[in-house]
Protein backbone atom coordinates (compact mmCIF):
# COMPACT_ATOMS: atom_id res chain seq x y z
CA UNK A 1 0.00 0.00 0.00
CA UNK A 2 1.84 3.10 -1.17
CA UNK A 3 -0.79 5.76 -0.56
CA UNK A 4 -1.30 7.14 2.94
CA UNK A 5 -5.04 6.59 2.55
CA UNK A 6 -4.70 2.96 3.60
CA UNK A 7 -2.29 3.70 6.40
CA UNK A 8 -4.71 3.08 9.22
CA UNK A 9 -6.13 -0.03 7.64
CA UNK A 10 -2.72 -1.62 8.21
CA UNK A 11 -3.54 -1.75 11.88
CA UNK A 12 -6.59 -3.92 11.19
CA UNK A 13 -4.69 -7.08 12.10
CA UNK A 14 -3.70 -5.71 15.51
CA UNK A 15 -7.23 -4.43 16.07
CA UNK A 16 -8.76 -7.78 15.25
CA UNK A 17 -6.35 -9.68 17.47
CA UNK A 18 -7.10 -7.41 20.45
CA UNK A 19 -10.84 -7.55 19.73
CA UNK A 20 -10.90 -11.35 19.57
CA UNK A 21 -8.96 -11.47 22.84
CA UNK A 22 -11.49 -9.16 24.49
CA UNK A 23 -14.45 -11.19 23.19
CA UNK A 24 -12.93 -14.34 24.66
CA UNK A 25 -12.26 -12.61 28.00
CA UNK A 26 -15.86 -11.37 28.06
CA UNK A 27 -17.10 -14.94 27.64
CA UNK A 28 -14.77 -16.19 30.37
CA UNK A 29 -15.91 -13.48 32.81
CA UNK A 30 -19.65 -13.27 32.18
CA UNK A 31 -20.88 -16.71 31.11
CA UNK A 32 -22.19 -19.14 33.71
CA UNK A 33 -21.59 -22.41 31.91
CA UNK A 34 -18.22 -24.06 32.55
CA UNK A 35 -17.88 -25.25 28.95
CA UNK A 36 -18.54 -21.73 27.68
CA UNK A 37 -15.75 -20.47 29.94
CA UNK A 38 -13.31 -22.99 28.48
CA UNK A 39 -14.38 -21.99 24.96
CA UNK A 40 -13.75 -18.35 25.88
CA UNK A 41 -10.26 -19.16 27.14
CA UNK A 42 -9.40 -20.97 23.91
CA UNK A 43 -10.59 -17.91 21.93
CA UNK A 44 -8.27 -15.72 24.04
CA UNK A 45 -5.46 -18.12 23.12
CA UNK A 46 -6.15 -17.67 19.39
CA UNK A 47 -6.18 -13.88 19.60
CA UNK A 48 -2.96 -13.79 21.60
CA UNK A 49 -1.15 -16.04 19.11
CA UNK A 50 -2.20 -13.79 16.21
CA UNK A 51 -0.98 -10.73 18.13
CA UNK A 52 2.48 -12.21 18.78
CA UNK A 53 3.02 -13.44 15.21
CA UNK A 54 1.93 -10.06 13.81
CA UNK A 55 4.61 -8.35 15.92
CA UNK A 56 7.35 -10.06 13.92
CA UNK A 57 5.94 -9.31 10.49
CA UNK A 58 7.91 -7.11 8.11
CA UNK A 59 6.37 -5.71 4.94
CA UNK A 60 7.75 -7.43 1.86
CA UNK A 61 9.60 -9.98 3.95
CA UNK A 62 9.76 -13.71 3.25
CA UNK A 63 9.38 -16.68 5.54
CA UNK A 64 12.58 -17.37 7.51
CA UNK A 65 13.66 -20.39 5.46
CA UNK A 66 16.89 -20.45 3.45
CA UNK A 67 15.59 -22.65 0.65
CA UNK A 68 17.59 -22.92 -2.61
CA UNK A 69 15.36 -20.30 -4.28
CA UNK A 70 16.24 -17.58 -1.76
CA UNK A 71 18.20 -14.76 -3.41
CA UNK A 72 20.05 -13.66 -0.28
CA UNK A 73 18.99 -10.02 -0.25
CA UNK A 74 15.30 -9.97 0.65
CA UNK A 75 14.43 -9.12 4.24
CA UNK A 76 13.20 -11.94 6.45
CA UNK A 77 10.34 -11.99 8.92
CA UNK A 78 11.38 -12.22 12.57
CA UNK A 79 11.55 -15.96 13.43
CA UNK A 80 11.61 -15.61 17.23
CA UNK A 81 7.88 -14.83 17.76
CA UNK A 82 7.08 -17.72 15.45
CA UNK A 83 9.13 -20.11 17.56
CA UNK A 84 7.44 -18.83 20.72
CA UNK A 85 3.96 -19.20 19.24
CA UNK A 86 4.81 -22.72 18.06
CA UNK A 87 5.43 -23.58 21.70
CA UNK A 88 2.36 -21.70 22.91
CA UNK A 89 -0.07 -23.52 20.62
CA UNK A 90 1.04 -26.98 21.77
CA UNK A 91 0.95 -25.94 25.44
CA UNK A 92 -2.49 -24.39 24.86
CA UNK A 93 -3.78 -27.74 23.69
CA UNK A 94 -2.48 -29.37 26.87
CA UNK A 95 -4.15 -26.70 29.01
CA UNK A 96 -7.46 -27.13 27.19
CA UNK A 97 -7.33 -30.90 27.60
CA UNK A 98 -6.74 -30.67 31.36
CA UNK A 99 -9.49 -28.04 31.75
CA UNK A 100 -11.96 -30.23 29.87
CA UNK A 101 -11.06 -33.25 31.98
CA UNK A 102 -11.82 -31.19 35.09
CA UNK A 103 -15.16 -30.23 33.52
CA UNK A 104 -15.98 -33.91 32.92
CA UNK A 105 -15.03 -34.75 36.49
CA UNK A 106 -17.25 -31.96 37.88
CA UNK A 107 -20.15 -33.14 35.73
CA UNK A 108 -19.71 -36.68 37.03
CA UNK A 109 -19.94 -35.41 40.58
CA UNK A 110 -22.50 -32.61 40.46
CA UNK A 111 -24.51 -33.32 37.29
CA UNK A 112 -24.49 -29.66 36.39
CA UNK A 113 -22.14 -27.25 34.68
CA UNK A 114 -23.88 -24.14 35.97
CA UNK A 115 -21.23 -22.55 38.18
CA UNK A 116 -23.67 -21.03 40.69
CA UNK A 117 -24.85 -24.54 41.51
CA UNK A 118 -21.36 -25.85 42.25
CA UNK A 119 -20.88 -24.29 45.67
CA UNK A 120 -19.44 -26.90 47.97
CA UNK A 121 -15.68 -27.05 47.64
CA UNK A 122 -15.39 -30.56 49.01
CA UNK A 123 -15.65 -33.32 46.44
CA UNK B 1 -3.93 -5.40 -3.18
CA UNK B 2 -5.74 -8.72 -3.55
CA UNK B 3 -3.91 -10.13 -0.55
CA UNK B 4 -4.90 -7.07 1.46
CA UNK B 5 -8.60 -7.48 0.64
CA UNK B 6 -8.32 -11.20 1.45
CA UNK B 7 -6.80 -10.37 4.82
CA UNK B 8 -9.63 -7.92 5.58
CA UNK B 9 -12.28 -10.53 4.69
CA UNK B 10 -10.53 -13.13 6.85
CA UNK B 11 -10.32 -10.74 9.81
CA UNK B 12 -14.05 -9.96 9.52
CA UNK B 13 -14.79 -13.68 9.38
CA UNK B 14 -12.69 -14.26 12.49
CA UNK B 15 -14.52 -11.59 14.52
CA UNK B 16 -17.89 -12.86 13.32
CA UNK B 17 -17.02 -16.45 14.26
CA UNK B 18 -15.84 -15.46 17.74
CA UNK B 19 -18.98 -13.42 18.42
CA UNK B 20 -21.09 -16.35 17.20
CA UNK B 21 -19.16 -18.76 19.42
CA UNK B 22 -19.80 -16.61 22.48
CA UNK B 23 -23.47 -15.89 21.83
CA UNK B 24 -24.65 -19.32 20.63
CA UNK B 25 -26.62 -21.32 23.21
CA UNK B 26 -26.02 -24.68 21.53
CA UNK B 27 -22.49 -25.59 22.60
CA UNK B 28 -21.88 -27.91 19.63
CA UNK B 29 -22.36 -25.00 17.21
CA UNK B 30 -20.12 -22.82 19.38
CA UNK B 31 -17.34 -25.43 19.23
CA UNK B 32 -17.58 -25.62 15.44
CA UNK B 33 -17.28 -21.82 15.39
CA UNK B 34 -14.05 -22.03 17.40
CA UNK B 35 -12.82 -24.52 14.79
CA UNK B 36 -13.57 -21.92 12.11
CA UNK B 37 -11.57 -19.34 14.11
CA UNK B 38 -8.59 -21.69 14.12
CA UNK B 39 -8.91 -22.38 10.38
CA UNK B 40 -8.99 -18.65 9.54
CA UNK B 41 -6.09 -18.09 11.93
CA UNK B 42 -4.03 -20.70 10.14
CA UNK B 43 -4.61 -19.00 6.76
CA UNK B 44 -3.67 -15.66 8.35
CA UNK B 45 -0.44 -17.16 9.72
CA UNK B 46 0.40 -18.34 6.21
CA UNK B 47 -0.24 -14.86 4.78
CA UNK B 48 1.90 -13.34 7.56
CA UNK B 49 4.83 -15.52 6.38
CA UNK B 50 4.76 -18.02 9.24
CA UNK B 51 4.27 -21.44 7.56
CA UNK B 52 5.50 -23.44 10.57
CA UNK B 53 2.92 -21.89 12.86
CA UNK B 54 0.23 -22.30 10.20
CA UNK B 55 0.89 -26.06 10.03
CA UNK B 56 0.72 -26.41 13.81
CA UNK B 57 -2.44 -24.35 14.14
CA UNK B 58 -4.16 -26.25 11.32
CA UNK B 59 -3.40 -29.61 12.91
CA UNK B 60 -4.01 -28.77 16.57
CA UNK B 61 -6.65 -26.05 16.49
CA UNK B 62 -8.86 -27.47 13.79
CA UNK B 63 -8.60 -31.20 14.43
CA UNK B 64 -7.57 -32.04 17.98
CA UNK B 65 -9.11 -29.18 20.02
CA UNK B 66 -12.44 -29.50 18.20
CA UNK B 67 -12.63 -33.26 18.68
CA UNK B 68 -11.76 -33.06 22.37
CA UNK B 69 -14.49 -30.42 22.90
CA UNK B 70 -17.00 -32.57 20.99
CA UNK B 71 -16.21 -35.61 23.13
CA UNK B 72 -16.66 -33.53 26.29
CA UNK B 73 -20.01 -32.23 25.08
CA UNK B 74 -21.15 -35.77 24.32
CA UNK B 75 -20.20 -36.81 27.81
CA UNK B 76 -21.82 -33.85 29.58
CA UNK B 77 -24.51 -31.55 28.28
CA UNK B 78 -25.24 -29.98 24.92
CA UNK B 79 -27.23 -26.82 25.61
CA UNK B 80 -25.72 -23.97 27.58
CA UNK B 81 -28.65 -23.14 29.87
CA UNK B 82 -29.96 -26.65 30.41
CA UNK B 83 -28.54 -26.73 33.91
CA UNK B 84 -30.08 -23.32 34.57
CA UNK B 85 -33.49 -24.72 33.62
CA UNK B 86 -32.91 -27.67 35.93
CA UNK B 87 -32.33 -25.27 38.75
CA UNK B 88 -35.59 -23.46 38.02
CA UNK B 89 -37.50 -26.73 38.05
CA UNK B 90 -35.82 -27.72 41.30
CA UNK B 91 -36.61 -24.41 42.96
CA UNK B 92 -40.22 -24.57 41.75
CA UNK B 93 -40.59 -28.03 43.24
CA UNK B 94 -39.38 -26.90 46.61
CA UNK C 1 -24.79 -4.76 36.39
CA UNK C 2 -21.96 -7.27 36.27
CA UNK C 3 -21.98 -7.13 32.48
CA UNK C 4 -21.58 -3.35 32.48
CA UNK C 5 -18.69 -3.59 34.91
CA UNK C 6 -16.99 -6.25 32.79
CA UNK C 7 -17.50 -4.24 29.59
CA UNK C 8 -16.00 -1.17 31.26
CA UNK C 9 -12.99 -3.18 32.42
CA UNK C 10 -12.51 -4.72 28.98
CA UNK C 11 -12.77 -1.30 27.32
CA UNK C 12 -9.95 0.02 29.51
CA UNK C 13 -7.76 -3.04 28.92
CA UNK C 14 -8.45 -2.97 25.18
CA UNK C 15 -7.73 0.74 24.86
CA UNK C 16 -4.31 0.54 26.49
CA UNK C 17 -3.34 -2.66 24.64
CA UNK C 18 -4.36 -1.17 21.30
CA UNK C 19 -2.49 2.05 22.04
CA UNK C 20 0.70 0.16 22.83
CA UNK C 21 0.60 -1.81 19.62
CA UNK C 22 -0.34 1.27 17.62
CA UNK C 23 2.94 2.83 18.79
CA UNK C 24 4.95 -0.23 17.77
CA UNK C 25 3.59 -0.13 14.24
CA UNK C 26 2.73 -2.80 11.73
CA UNK C 27 5.25 -4.36 9.37
CA UNK C 28 8.19 -2.09 10.16
CA UNK C 29 11.76 -3.18 10.65
CA UNK C 30 12.70 -3.17 14.36
CA UNK C 31 13.96 0.07 15.79
CA UNK C 32 17.68 0.01 16.67
CA UNK C 33 19.37 2.79 18.60
CA UNK C 34 22.96 2.47 17.44
CA UNK C 35 24.67 0.55 14.68
CA UNK C 36 26.75 -1.46 17.14
CA UNK C 37 23.75 -3.25 18.64
CA UNK C 38 22.19 -5.80 16.36
CA UNK C 39 18.70 -7.18 16.92
CA UNK C 40 18.60 -10.80 18.15
CA UNK C 41 16.92 -11.78 14.90
CA UNK C 42 19.94 -10.87 12.77
CA UNK C 43 22.35 -12.81 14.99
CA UNK C 44 20.13 -15.88 14.93
CA UNK C 45 19.65 -15.73 11.16
CA UNK C 46 23.39 -15.32 10.62
CA UNK C 47 24.34 -18.22 12.90
CA UNK C 48 21.63 -20.44 11.43
CA UNK C 49 23.25 -20.32 8.01
CA UNK C 50 26.90 -19.96 8.92
CA UNK C 51 27.38 -22.31 11.86
CA UNK C 52 24.45 -24.71 12.05
CA UNK C 53 23.76 -25.12 8.30
CA UNK C 54 20.03 -25.42 8.90
CA UNK C 55 17.69 -24.02 6.25
CA UNK C 56 14.67 -23.40 8.49
CA UNK C 57 15.43 -20.66 11.02
CA UNK C 58 12.40 -21.49 13.20
CA UNK C 59 13.71 -25.04 13.64
CA UNK C 60 17.15 -23.84 14.65
CA UNK C 61 15.63 -21.50 17.24
CA UNK C 62 13.25 -24.10 18.67
CA UNK C 63 15.80 -26.91 18.86
CA UNK C 64 19.15 -25.21 19.30
CA UNK C 65 19.05 -21.63 20.57
CA UNK C 66 16.02 -22.30 22.75
CA UNK C 67 16.41 -26.04 23.09
CA UNK C 68 16.04 -25.97 26.85
CA UNK C 69 12.62 -24.34 26.40
CA UNK C 70 11.61 -27.19 24.14
CA UNK C 71 12.67 -29.76 26.73
CA UNK C 72 10.49 -27.95 29.26
CA UNK C 73 7.61 -27.80 26.83
CA UNK C 74 7.71 -31.52 26.16
CA UNK C 75 7.76 -32.06 29.93
CA UNK C 76 4.67 -29.87 30.34
CA UNK C 77 2.90 -31.91 27.67
CA UNK C 78 3.85 -35.12 29.48
CA UNK C 79 2.56 -33.69 32.76
CA UNK C 80 -0.74 -32.71 31.14
CA UNK C 81 -1.20 -36.27 29.85
CA UNK C 82 -0.51 -37.61 33.35
CA UNK C 83 -2.95 -35.14 34.90
CA UNK C 84 -5.62 -36.07 32.36
CA UNK C 85 -5.27 -39.75 33.15
CA UNK C 86 -5.37 -39.24 36.90
CA UNK C 87 -8.30 -36.81 36.87
CA UNK C 88 -10.43 -39.05 34.67
CA UNK C 89 -9.52 -42.21 36.58
CA UNK C 90 -12.31 -44.36 37.88
CA UNK C 91 -12.65 -48.02 38.59
CA UNK C 92 -13.91 -49.11 35.24
CA UNK C 93 -15.92 -52.27 34.88
CA UNK C 94 -15.47 -52.53 31.14
CA UNK C 95 -11.96 -51.53 30.31
CA UNK C 96 -11.37 -50.62 26.70
CA UNK C 97 -15.03 -50.58 25.79
CA UNK C 98 -16.29 -47.36 24.26
CA UNK C 99 -19.82 -46.18 24.02
CA UNK C 100 -20.81 -45.61 20.41
CA UNK C 101 -24.09 -44.22 19.24
CA UNK C 102 -23.93 -46.21 15.99
CA UNK C 103 -21.09 -48.03 14.29
CA UNK C 104 -19.42 -46.56 11.24
CA UNK C 105 -20.42 -47.75 7.77
CA UNK C 106 -18.12 -49.92 5.67
CA UNK C 107 -17.26 -46.96 3.43
CA UNK C 108 -15.85 -45.07 6.42
CA UNK C 109 -13.95 -48.04 7.81
CA UNK C 110 -12.29 -49.10 4.56
CA UNK C 111 -11.63 -45.49 3.58
CA UNK C 112 -9.86 -44.76 6.85
CA UNK C 113 -7.88 -48.00 6.59
CA UNK C 114 -6.70 -46.70 3.20
CA UNK C 115 -5.89 -43.22 4.51
CA UNK C 116 -4.16 -44.19 7.76
CA UNK C 117 -0.75 -45.24 6.30
CA UNK C 118 -0.69 -42.15 4.10
CA UNK C 119 -1.33 -39.87 7.09
CA UNK C 120 1.41 -41.52 9.15
CA UNK C 121 3.80 -41.27 6.19
CA UNK C 122 3.01 -37.55 5.83
CA UNK C 123 3.68 -37.00 9.51
CA UNK C 124 7.01 -38.82 9.32
CA UNK C 125 7.95 -36.81 6.23
CA UNK C 126 7.11 -33.56 7.99
CA UNK C 127 9.31 -34.26 11.02
CA UNK C 128 12.22 -35.78 9.10
CA UNK C 129 12.41 -32.71 6.85
CA UNK C 130 11.89 -30.30 9.72
CA UNK C 131 15.23 -28.59 9.22
CA UNK C 132 14.73 -28.05 5.48
CA UNK C 133 11.12 -27.03 4.99
CA UNK C 134 8.22 -25.76 7.13
CA UNK C 135 7.33 -28.37 9.70
CA UNK C 136 9.08 -30.27 12.40
CA UNK C 137 8.60 -32.52 15.37
CA UNK C 138 5.50 -30.87 16.78
CA UNK C 139 3.65 -30.65 13.47
CA UNK C 140 4.58 -34.18 12.38
CA UNK C 141 3.65 -35.63 15.78
CA UNK C 142 0.26 -33.94 15.70
CA UNK C 143 -0.39 -35.22 12.16
CA UNK C 144 0.39 -38.80 13.27
CA UNK C 145 -1.92 -38.39 16.27
CA UNK C 146 -4.65 -37.23 13.86
CA UNK C 147 -4.20 -40.48 11.92
CA UNK C 148 -4.71 -42.50 15.12
CA UNK C 149 -7.78 -40.38 15.87
CA UNK C 150 -9.24 -41.33 12.49
CA UNK C 151 -8.73 -45.03 13.19
CA UNK C 152 -10.20 -44.71 16.71
CA UNK C 153 -13.29 -43.00 15.33
CA UNK C 154 -13.81 -45.45 12.47
CA UNK C 155 -13.32 -48.73 14.37
CA UNK C 156 -15.16 -49.03 17.65
CA UNK C 157 -12.91 -51.79 18.97
CA UNK C 158 -9.62 -50.35 17.75
CA UNK C 159 -7.32 -49.97 20.72
CA UNK C 160 -3.88 -48.49 21.27
CA UNK C 161 -1.50 -50.30 23.58
CA UNK C 162 -0.71 -48.10 26.56
CA UNK C 163 2.51 -49.99 27.20
CA UNK C 164 3.68 -49.34 23.64
CA UNK C 165 2.89 -45.62 23.96
CA UNK C 166 4.80 -45.45 27.23
CA UNK C 167 7.86 -47.18 25.74
CA UNK C 168 7.93 -44.96 22.63
CA UNK C 169 7.51 -41.84 24.74
CA UNK C 170 10.19 -42.76 27.26
CA UNK C 171 12.71 -43.74 24.58
CA UNK C 172 12.12 -40.46 22.73
CA UNK C 173 12.52 -38.47 25.95
CA UNK C 174 15.73 -40.32 26.84
CA UNK C 175 17.08 -39.65 23.35
CA UNK C 176 16.41 -35.93 23.69
CA UNK C 177 18.00 -35.60 27.12
CA UNK C 178 20.85 -37.97 26.27
CA UNK C 179 21.85 -36.16 23.08
CA UNK C 180 21.67 -32.93 25.04
CA UNK C 181 23.94 -34.31 27.77
CA UNK C 182 26.44 -35.63 25.21
CA UNK C 183 27.20 -31.98 24.51
CA UNK C 184 28.89 -31.79 27.91
CA UNK C 185 31.23 -34.65 27.08
CA UNK C 186 32.67 -32.69 24.19
CA UNK C 187 33.46 -29.80 26.42
CA UNK C 188 30.49 -27.68 25.49
CA UNK C 189 27.09 -26.85 26.93
CA UNK C 190 23.79 -28.63 27.03
CA UNK C 191 22.59 -29.36 23.46
CA UNK C 192 25.93 -28.30 21.98
CA UNK C 193 26.42 -29.63 18.48
CA UNK C 194 29.09 -32.36 18.21
CA UNK C 195 28.38 -33.88 14.80
CA UNK C 196 29.51 -32.65 11.41
CA UNK C 197 27.11 -30.03 10.11
CA UNK C 198 27.33 -30.91 6.39
CA UNK C 199 26.14 -28.59 3.66
CA UNK C 200 23.11 -26.33 3.62
CA UNK C 201 19.88 -27.81 2.20
CA UNK C 202 21.13 -31.38 2.45
CA UNK C 203 19.00 -34.01 4.16
CA UNK C 204 21.94 -35.01 6.40
CA UNK C 205 22.84 -31.58 7.65
CA UNK C 206 22.53 -29.57 10.81
CA UNK C 207 24.33 -31.96 13.17
CA UNK C 208 22.12 -33.06 16.07
CA UNK C 209 19.08 -30.95 15.12
CA UNK C 210 17.32 -33.60 12.94
CA UNK C 211 17.94 -36.29 15.59
CA UNK C 212 16.35 -34.19 18.32
CA UNK C 213 13.42 -33.16 16.15
CA UNK C 214 12.70 -36.78 15.24
CA UNK C 215 12.72 -37.66 18.96
CA UNK C 216 10.33 -34.75 19.64
CA UNK C 217 8.07 -36.00 16.84
CA UNK C 218 7.78 -39.49 18.33
CA UNK C 219 7.23 -38.07 21.81
CA UNK C 220 4.50 -35.63 20.76
CA UNK C 221 2.75 -38.30 18.66
CA UNK C 222 2.71 -40.75 21.59
CA UNK C 223 1.51 -38.13 24.07
CA UNK C 224 -1.31 -36.74 21.94
CA UNK C 225 -2.49 -40.22 20.98
CA UNK C 226 -2.61 -40.97 24.71
CA UNK C 227 -4.73 -37.85 25.34
CA UNK C 228 -7.23 -38.75 22.62
CA UNK C 229 -7.43 -42.38 23.70
CA UNK C 230 -8.02 -41.48 27.34
CA UNK C 231 -10.75 -38.97 26.56
CA UNK C 232 -12.46 -41.23 24.00
CA UNK C 233 -12.63 -44.04 26.53
CA UNK C 234 -14.34 -41.75 29.02
CA UNK C 235 -17.86 -43.05 29.38
CA UNK C 236 -20.37 -40.74 30.94
CA UNK C 237 -23.73 -41.81 32.27
CA UNK C 238 -25.28 -42.12 28.86
CA UNK C 239 -28.73 -41.12 27.86
CA UNK C 240 -28.73 -42.15 24.23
Amino acid sequence: MDSTYFQYLDYAVYGTAVLVMLIGLYAALVKKSLLKIVIGLSIVDSGLNLLIVTLGYIKGGTAPIFSPGYNGTQAMVDPIPQALVLTAIVIGFGVTAVALSLVIRLWRHHHTLYIDEIKNLKW
Amino acid sequence: MMAFILILILLALMIAASVYAVRQKDLLYAVIATGIISLVLSILFYLLQAPDVALTEAAIGVALTTIIFVITIRNTVRMEDESDKNKNIKSAAK
Amino acid sequence: MKKILVLLLLAVVGFYTAETFFDIGFGKAPFVKSSEIKPVKDVYLHQTVQELKVANAVTSIVVNFRGFDTLGEVTVLFLSVTALGSILYKKRHHVGERSVLFSASSIVTSGSKLLFPAIVLLGAYVFIHGHLSPGGGFQGGVIIATGFLLMLLAYENYSVSHKGLAIVESLAGITFAGVGLLGFMNGGTFLQNFLATGTLNDLFSGGIIPIIYIAVGFKVAAELTGVIYTVLNEKGEQHG
